[in-house]
């Protein structure tokens, strides 16, 4: 027999999950000398992980990612199995039985909690669930949001938390002709908020936006950045961290901030995005809706660079309904995988899987789920290819396990189980319907938001 | 917006930035690395990677590295696609530290 990488007896690998990391993995499993048929399994209709449904519509520059995406399942090698769901329809001890290796690729799909009483309140929504929602994640698409108060909070001062604001702060006609989902354009048209509070526990020399995205509030048609100026007076170690030449970034976000901070006389928009610092939740106030946030102010601790933020015991009350909590995502465990909960992650080491510190054969893990929710698409390119050289290393282990069927096993299970597995040639009809019927609005694409939707393009014709 | 390579990499090619672009659009020749603007995304990834920060992005290109623009445009559109981090130039550690960093 042929040693196993050549076409006569190709790798075999199952890819599970079709955001950036299982695409770039893909990639570099074909960049490689060995022949390796790759599976890329997919629990959506709809491939593309987060680049779909987590980066802004309005950000529709960054979305051509996906062109790169659409090249590598061009390679002959390459097949999509979407709208399959691994852990429940099919579990990972099928896969391994039916490939030699899988790659776990699958995400960061839940949030971090605050952790306090009050975060079932009418009013208290998580910046994922607020994503995915206006992004048409078949998940979220249901969920309910009541923009009807004047006030929202975001607590968290990350990209996610900027994304939050930018789009409760932008008209209407800043968001139309974007991929937002329809269902969301309306709700977001009746909105109410007039202002944003957007609420870091640290101080302006800590926050985790990046510039470009930052600059963004400058630029807004109807809605003013709003910073008080005593608010970016420094301690000495923040003063250090900004003086050093390596935190460049961090630099430029804290002049963009004293820049807000200088703009604050033309006042005349009719929304205000207000930055807020060194300021930790402790209650969420109300009867069965949100009414208050109290909040204990901090002070920083710690030698530059490594600074906490620690509560002083003063309090501050902020009358809102409108919560989002954008203070990170977290990996949701999968079954027959070993997890570290306190990441909330898949336990390995450089991308091979390992329980209690022991390799585990056939498992590897690229992407967020690896690595944490935290990098932005082009990070998991070298995350997967770290990955994928770390596999291509342990080949020689594959050698023994006996011979492998692929995708034709796996097959077999969902036709029993009746489920329809959706392929790249089925998602391109779909894309197709997507863009024809963004077109009359002048929109990009507008998404199908429903699985049977989706599905309803596939058979009927 | 542009994502530029400017005159730091010059001499040193440290290829991190390489490594961590979801589009592979650096393109290279002997010198140093250069953009393609029709390819790039401006996702940002590569700047913070660069260790002699030589990338900028749109509106922070400074004024004296416009010209850079125009650089990156047209060397990209001839010269072969860097994918994976290659050797830095000999010397590129000393450039490092000459320019400060
Ligand atoms: C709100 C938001 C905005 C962002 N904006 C930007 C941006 O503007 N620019 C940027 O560069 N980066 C951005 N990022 C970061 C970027 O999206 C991530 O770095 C990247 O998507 C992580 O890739 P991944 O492949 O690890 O995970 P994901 O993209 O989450 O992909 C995981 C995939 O696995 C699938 N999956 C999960 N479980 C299963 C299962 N059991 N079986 C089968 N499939 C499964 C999921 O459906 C999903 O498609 C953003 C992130 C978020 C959250
Ligand atoms: N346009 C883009 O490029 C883009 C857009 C969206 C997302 N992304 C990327 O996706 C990744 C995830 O983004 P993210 O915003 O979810 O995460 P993030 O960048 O890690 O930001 C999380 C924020 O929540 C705060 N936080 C955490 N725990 C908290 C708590 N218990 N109480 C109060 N605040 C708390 C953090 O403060 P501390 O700093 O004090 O921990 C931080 O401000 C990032 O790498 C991001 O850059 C990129
Ligand atoms: S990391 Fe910087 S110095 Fe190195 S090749 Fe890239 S742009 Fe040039
Ligand atoms: S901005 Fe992003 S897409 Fe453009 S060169 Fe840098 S990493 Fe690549």
């Amino acid at each position: 027999m042929a040693s196993l990488g050549n076409p006569d007896n190709p790798l075999l690998v199952a890819i599970v999950g079709s955001g950036p990391s299982g695409f770039y993995a893909a990639e570099a499993l074909f960049k490689s000398d060995i022949i390796a048929k790759t599976d890329l399994y997919e629990r959506l209709p709809s491939p593309f992980g987060l680049v779909r449904s987590g980066v802004a519509p309005d950000h529709q520059k960054l979305k051509q990612a996906i062109k790169l995406y659409e090249k590598i399942a061009e390679n002959e090698n390459f097949q999509l199995i979407a709208n399959v769901n691994i852990g429940t329809d099919i579990s990972i001890e099928q896969l391994k039985e039916a490939y030699h290796a899988v790659i776990i690729t699958c995400g960061a799909e839940t949030d971090r909690k605050l952790n306090l009483s009050g975060e079932n309140l009418d009013g208290c929504y998580t910046a994922t669930e607020f994503v995915g929602w206006y992004n048409g994640h078949p998940d979220y698409r249901d969920r309910e949001f009541d923009l009807s108060g004047e006030t929202a909070v975001i607590v968290g001062q990350g990209n996610v938390a900027a994304d939050v604001a930018r789009i409760l702060s932008k008209t209407i006609d800043e968001l139309k002709y974007t991929d937002i989902a329809q269902h969301a354009l309306d709700v977001l048209a009746e909105s109410r908020i007039k202002t944003i509070k957007v609420i870091g526990r640290r101080g302006p020399a800590q926050a985790k936006f990046t510039p470009k995205e930052l600059r963004e509030f400058g630029e807004l048609d109807n809605c003013l950045p709003f910073i008080n100026k005593q608010d970016l007076v420094l301690n000495p170690e923040s003063k250090t961290e900004l003086a050093n030449k390596s935190n460049i970034g961090n630099k430029k976000i804290y002049d963009l901030f004293c820049d807000f901070a200088r703009n604050q006389s033309v006042d005349d928009k009719s929304r205000r995005c207000e930055f807020h610092f060194l300021l930790s939740p402790i209650a969420l106030v109300g009867n069965t809706r949100l009414e208050t946030i109290k909040f204990e102010k901090n002070e920083l601790f710690g030698d530059a660079f490594n600074q906490s933020a620690r509560g002083t015991g003063e309090i501050l009350e902020i009358e809102t309904g409108i919560l989002f909590s954008s203070i990170g995502y977290r990996g949701v465990p999968m079954q027959g995988v070993p997890f570290n909960h306190d990441w909330g992650t898949i336990e390995n080491n450089a991308g091979r899987v390992t329980n209690n510190g022991q390799l585990v054969t056939q498992l590897y893990t690229a992407g967020w789920i690896k690595r944490g929710p935290s990098g932005i698409i082009g990070t998991n390119r070298a995350c997967s290819v770290e990955t994928v050289n770390n596999l291509l290393e342990d080949l020689n282990k594959f050698e023994s396990i006996k011979s492998r069927t692929g995708y034709n096993q796996i097959n077999k299970i969902l036709q029993s189980k009746n489920i329809r597995p959706i392929y790249f040639s089925d998602w391109i009809k779909i894309d197709a319907a997507e863009k024809k019927a963004g077109e009359s609005k002048g929109k990009p694409r507008e998404k199908l938001t429903r699985k049977e939707h989706m599905l309803s393009h596939l058979d009927s014709k | 917006m542009t994502t530029i390579v400017t005159d730091n990499c010059k001499g040193c090619r440290f290829t991190d930035c390489v490594t961590v672009c979801p589009v592979a659009c650096f393109h290279y020749d002997d010198d140093m690395l250069y953009i393609d603007p029709d390819t790039c995304i401006d996702c940002s990834a590569c700047i913070p990677e660069c260790p002699v920060q030589a990338i900028f992005e749109g509106d922070d290109i400074p004024e004296d590295k416009e010209h850079w623009i125009e650089i990156n445009a047209q060397k990209s559109a001839s010269l072969p696609v860097c994918e994976e981090k290659i050797e830095p130039l000999p010397g590129a550690d000393d450039r490092k530290s000459e320019l400060g960093f």
